[in-house]
């Protein structure tokens, strides 16, 4: 394992929550990190923001740690849950929300 | 397929030969990014599909956009930077 595949492995399974995204969660530098950012604020969710345009090797790494060429990528317990896309789709349908319980993330009880 | 055929048409070229989709239409979406990240002059850099292909039936989200990004491997090799996906079984 590289070092850099190490530090995302690490970052992965160390934080319950975590999203690989262009900007920070303050300042979004992409609207489909943005979205994902929306999405968890409004569920409530801790999650660690980690900016790839930082870090090149990071930015380049985390399409091959899972194998998906595109950022925002959203991880939940080690686990990669999808991009923008695949997010907001869960989202709607209510699927993120109970996924985020089964894996004991609490989120705000929404109507 | 020439290096002359546009990104576009690429695309749709490799999602109908490799999933032989009941409906597909792939919008460039590059004007709604002007000036962002990956961004370039003469667009095709930003797109989004919509397919509807048997292919995917039974496949997680995951896998669905996993095989659709496979297909398309050279397209992004060729600057295509974001793809927004809208997948699912007829």
């Amino acid at each position: 394992m590289t070092d850099v595949n190490a530090a995302i492995d690490a970052e992965v399974k160390g934080n319950d929550v975590v999203l690989f995204m262009k900007g920070t969660p303050q300042f979004p530098m992409c609207g489909f990190s943005g979205q994902v950012v929306q999405i968890l604020d409004y569920l409530g969710v801790p999650y660690k923001g980690i900016n790839v345009l930082d870090d090149m090797g990071i930015r380049e790494g985390i399409k091959a740690y899972s194998n998906w060429p595109t950022i925002p990528q959203l991880y939940v317990k080690g686990e990669f849950v999808g991009g923008c896309d695949i997010t907001r789709e869960m989202f709607q349908s209510g699927e993120l929300q109970t996924f985020l319980v089964d894996k004991g993330i609490a989120v705000k009880q929404s109507a | 397929m020439t290096q002359d055929a546009t990104i576009k048409s690429l695309i749709e070229t490799r999602l109908n030969d490799a999933f032989a989709p009941q409906a597909l239409s792939v919008i460039d979406e590059s004007h709604h990014h002007h000036g962002h990240a990956g961004w370039r002059e003469g667009g095709e850099t930003h797109f989004r599909v919509k397919v509807t292909a048997e292919a995917f039936r039974g496949l997680s989200r995951v896998d669905t956009h996993r095989r659709i990004n496979a297909a398309l491997a050279d397209a992004f090799d060729r600057g295509l930077h974001a793809l927004a996906i809208e997948a699912k079984a007829p």
